[in-house]
C-alpha cells in the first residue's frame, strides 16, 4: 500500500476515535462530523510512528487489515464503495463506527490490536503524547486545550497552591481509629 | 558467564515488598542483592510530562489480559513510586474472608489485631498522615459533601503524602517531584543501601534454579534502558535465600518459569488473582448544583473545575464496610484521580444509547474534563484470575518500547463479582446524580476487560496448601529459602487501598526470613528499627572503615 493510502487510512480511524473537521475541501480522511481539531490534528500518525509507541513497523498491516474488514464489511451490508480511496476511507462515518464497534468490541479475534490503535488515537488527542506537554500547550494542541488542562509554572511544573475548600464536608465515619484507618 | 556472582540473599523486585525484605536483612548483617527490572529514578529525574518516553512510561506498566488489565509500577520502589499512596488500614472483617474455598483463606495466625503491630511499623516508617480537611483537594471535597448531601459518612483517608511539600499537582503516576509522595525510595531503600545492599535496576529476572549445594541461582536479563524489549546481556547470581517481590502481575510469571528448573510449584502459584474488586465510575458535574445544592465555591467564584488538582485519592465513604453485612455485599467508594489519555479511553458518555467511549459525543465530554470527578470502587471479588503459561521473558509481551504489553492473566468474573460492581454503580449514582448533581456512568469493560490497579493474591499465603501457594511466614510451599512478600502474597481483596497492607505483611514476614535465612548459614539478625531520618546520617559514614564490610 502506497505511504498516501496508509496514513489515510489510519487517519480515517483516528478521526472515527476522536472526530475533527477537515483540513481542507475534499479531506476524505476526516469525516467531517465535528468542529476543531481531533485525534488526527492532535497527532495521531505522528504517535503511531513513534520508536517508542511499538506499532510503526506494523503499520502497513494493520492499515491493509482495516481495509480489508472495510471492504468485508461493504460486502456484508451491500455497500459500493468508491475505488479513489482506500476502503475504510470510503465508508460514511457511521459505518466506521459500527465497524470500529465490532473491531474493538468483545469476542473480536484481533481485539487487542484495535483497542491498541483506538488508545494510541485517543491518547494523541487529549496527551499529545508525541510532545512534551509544556511545548504541546504552547503550541495550542486542541486536546489539551480542550480538557482545559492548565499550564505550568515558569520551570515546566505544575503547582496549584489553592486547592481545597478548606473546611469539613461530611461526618467521619463513627467506628475510624485514632490514625483514621477503618475499625 | 561461567561463573556465577553470589550474596547472601537475593531480593526480586524493589517495591514495598522487595524494599522491606532488603532494609531489614541489610540491617541485620546480610549481604543483600536487589534485582529491580525498571529504571532508577529520583525526583530529579521524575517528569511532568505525557511525552512517550518521560517518567510517566518509564516508571509505569500497562499490562493488558483477558478480561483483566493490570497497572502497575516498573522502577526502583516499584508500586511505592507510581501508587496514590492513600494507606488505610483493611477492616476487620476481610481477615474472615472465605471467598469460594469454603473455608478462611487468610491464614489463621493474621487477623487485624494480630497485624495491627505491623500496621503501626509501617506507619511510623513511611510514614502515614492523618489528613485534615484542608489538606483535602476540591475533588476529594466535593465527594465528602455529595456523601453527606446523601447521608453518608466521609473520611478524609490517611496517606503517605506529607502536606508541606506537596503541591497538589496531580503527576502522582510520574513519580512524586516534590519528594512529598512517601515511597521505598525516601527510607527503607536509602536504609537498605546505608547496610550495605546493592540495587540493581534493568536486571529483569527471568528463572530461579538449584545449585549444587542446596542454595539458588537466579538468572537475569539486564534491559535497554529506553526500549524495555531489547536484552543488553545476562547473568547469575547464587543466593542461600531468594525473596520474590516483583508484583502481583509478575511474581506468577517468574515462579512459573522456575517450574522446570526448581520442581513443582504449588497449585496456587498463578492462581486466585484479584483485582482487589475494582471498578471506576466517572461523574460529569453540574456547575450550579455543585454550588446551589452544596454550597460549595472555589477562591476564583467558580464552584468546581478542578479535575486537574489535587493528590489522587484523598475521601472515601466507609458506609458499606460493614462487617455484619453478607460476603461479596461490603465495598468503599473513594474519590480518585486519572490523568487525560488511561484516564479518559475507557470512560463513556452518559445517557447515550450503544458504545460511547469514542466519537463526536465523547469528544464533546472531554471537554468538560475539569468538571468530572472520578469515583473508585473496591468490592470483594472470587480471586478469579488466572495467569496462563508464562511469556519468554518478563511477565508480558511488550508492544511499546515502555508501559504497553500484553499479558497471560484470564479473568472472568463470577456472578457475586459482578453483582457488587452493579451494587457499587448504583450506589454512586445514588450519591453523584443526587438532585441532578451529575450525570454518571461507568468505565467501559468492553475494551480491556476489567482493569485493576492494585493486583492481589496470585501467589497467596494461607492455610490451605491446595489453595495457597505461601504458608503464613510467606515461605514458597515446597521450596525452602524462597519467600513472596509483595501483593502476590495478599490473600483477598481488601476492600480497600492495599498498599498499607502489602507493606504490613512484608514486615510481618520479615523474622521468618531472617529464621530462613540463619538456618541457611548466613550471619543476619533481626531487630532493626524503623529507617527514618537516621538514615541519611548512616549514608553519611558507610564508607568509613570501622563500618561492617
Amino acid at each position: 500500500m502506497a505511504d498516501a493510502a496508509q496514513t489515510m487510512t489510519l487517519e480515517a480511524f483516528a478521526d472515527t476515535i476522536i472526530p475533527g473537521e477537515k483540513r481542507y475541501p475534499g479531506d476524505r480522511a476526516i469525516a467531517g462530523v465535528s468542529t476543531g481539531g481531533g485525534a488526527v490534528a492532535g497527532g495521531a500518525i505522528d504517535i503511531l510512528n513513534t520508536d517508542a509507541g511499538g506499532l510503526a513497523a506494523a503499520l502497513p498491516d494493520l492499515a491493509a487489515a482495516l481495509n480489508g474488514h472495510a471492504e468485508a464489511y461493504a460486502a456484508e451490508h451491500g455497500l459500493t464503495l468508491d475505488a479513489d480511496v482506500p476502503p475504510f476511507v470510503a465508508l460514511e462515518s457511521a459505518d466506521r463506527i459500527a465497524l470500529v464497534s465490532t473491531l474493538c468490541g468483545p469476542g473480536h479475534p484481533q481485539k487487542q490490536i484495535w483497542v491498541n490503535l483506538a488508545v494510541f488515537s485517543n491518547m494523541a488527542w487529549d496527551t499529545g503524547a508525541h510532545m512534551h506537554t509544556h511545548e504541546a500547550l504552547a503550541q495550542g494542541h486542541p486536546g489539551l486545550a480542550a480538557t482545559g488542562f492548565t499550564t505550568p509554572d515558569p520551570d515546566g511544573l505544575w503547582r496549584f497552591p489553592h486547592y481545597t475548600y478548606g473546611r469539613q464536608l461530611a461526618q467521619p465515619h463513627p467506628d475510624t481509629t485514632p490514625s483514621g484507618s477503618p475499625a | 558467564m561461567s561463573t556465577s556472582e553470589s550474596t547472601d540473599v537475593l531480593v526480586i523486585g524493589s517495591g514495598f515488598g522487595g524494599a522491606i525484605a532488603a532494609y531489614h536483612l541489610a540491617a541485620g548483617g546480610a549481604r543483600v542483592t536487589v534485582l529491580e527490572r525498571g529504571p532508577w529514578l529520583t525526583a530529579d529525574t521524575f517528569d511532568h510530562d505525557f511525552k512517550l518516553g518521560s517518567s510517566s512510561t518509564r516508571i509505569f506498566d500497562f499490562t493488558v489480559g483477558d478480561g483483566m488489565s493490570v497497572l502497575g509500577g516498573n522502577c526502583v520502589g516499584g508500586g511505592s513510586v507510581v501508587y496514590f499512596a492513600a494507606m488505610p488500614r483493611a477492616p476487620k472483617y476481610v481477615f474472615d474472608r472465605h471467598g469460594s474455598i469454603g473455608r478462611r483463606m487468610w491464614p489463621s495466625s493474621i487477623s487485624r489485631a494480630s497485624l495491627d503491630p505491623w500496621y503501626d511499623r509501617i506507619e511510623e516508617a513511611l510514614p502515614v498522615y492523618p489528613q485534615s480537611w484542608d489538606d483535602v483537594p476540591y475533588a476529594g471535597g466535593l465527594f465528602g459533601a455529595a456523601c453527606n448531601h446523601a447521608g453518608r459518612t466521609a473520611n478524609a483517608v490517611p496517606t503517605a503524602v506529607d502536606s508541606s511539600k506537596c503541591t497538589n499537582c496531580n503527576w502522582m503516576m510520574a513519580g512524586c517531584k516534590f519528594d512529598a509522595k512517601r515511597s521505598m525510595l525516601l527510607n527503607y531503600l536509602p536504609g537498605a543501601l546505608a547496610h550495605g545492599a546493592e540495587i540493581r535496576p534493568l536486571h529483569e529476572v527471568q528463572q530461579i534454579s538449584k545449585t549444587d549445594d542446596g542454595n539458588y541461582r537466579v538468572s537475569y536479563n539486564v534491559l535497554h534502558d529506553v526500549d524495555y524489549r531489547v536484552i543488553l546481556e545476562s547473568g547469575t547470581i547464587d543466593a542461600k535465600v531468594i525473596v520474590v517481590a516483583a508484583g502481583a502481575g509478575a511474581t506468577p510469571a517468574i515462579l512459573q518459569r522456575s517450574e522446570a528448573t526448581l520442581g513443582t510449584m504449588p497449585d496456587a502459584v498463578g492462581k486466585y488473582f484479584s483485582g482487589n474488586g475494582e471498578r471506576l465510575n466517572t461523574a460529569i458535574l453540574n456547575e450550579d448544583k455543585v454550588r446551589d445544592l452544596l454550597g460549595l465555591e472555589r477562591e476564583n467564584g467558580v464552584a468546581y473545575q478542578a479535575n486537574q488538582i489535587g493528590k489522587g485519592p484523598c475521601v472515601a465513604t466507609w458506609d458499606n464496610l460493614d462487617g455484619s453485612l453478607p460476603e461479596y455485599e461490603r465495598y468503599s467508594l473513594e474519590q480518585l484521580y486519572f490523568p487525560p489519555g488511561l484516564g479518559t479511553i475507557l470512560v463513556q458518555v452518559p445517557g447515550m444509547e450503544g458504545p460511547s467511549w469514542f466519537g463526536a459525543a465523547k469528544k464533546e465530554l472531554v471537554k468538560e474534563w475539569q468538571n468530572w470527578l472520578t469515583i473508585f470502587t473496591m468490592i470483594e471479588d472470587d480471586n478469579e484470575g488466572v495467569f496462563g503459561p508464562p511469556p519468554t521473558t518478563g511477565n508480558s509481551w511488550r508492544v511499546s518500547q515502555q508501559m504497553f504489553g500484553l499479558g497471560t492473566l484470564k479473568y472472568d468474573p463470577h456472578p457475586t463479582t459482578i453483582a457488587a460492581w452493579d451494587r457499587t454503580d448504583a450506589a454512586v449514582r445514588d450519591i453523584m446524580e443526587r438532585d441532578g448533581l451529575s450525570r454518571v456512568m461507568p468505565w467501559t469493560n468492553d475494551l480491556i476487560g476489567a482493569y485493576t490497579v492494585h493486583p492481589l493474591s496470585s501467589c497467596r499465603i494461607g492455610d490451605d496448601p491446595a489453595t495457597s501457594a505461601l504458608d503464613d511466614t510467606h515461605e514458597l510451599r515446597g521450596h525452602p529459602g524462597i519467600f513472596v512478600t509483595d501483593g502476590a502474597s495478599v490473600p483477598s481483596a481488601l476492600t480497600v487501598n492495599p498498599a498499607m497492607t502489602i507493606a504490613a505483611l512484608a514486615e510481618r514476614a520479615v523474622p521468618s526470613i531472617v529464621k530462613a535465612a540463619q538456618a541457611r548459614g548466613v550471619d543476619v539478625k533481626y531487630g532493626a528499627p524503623s529507617p527514618g531520618g537516621e538514615t541519611a546520617g548512616r549514608a553519611g559514614v558507610r564508607n568509613l572503615s570501622i563500618v561492617r564490610d
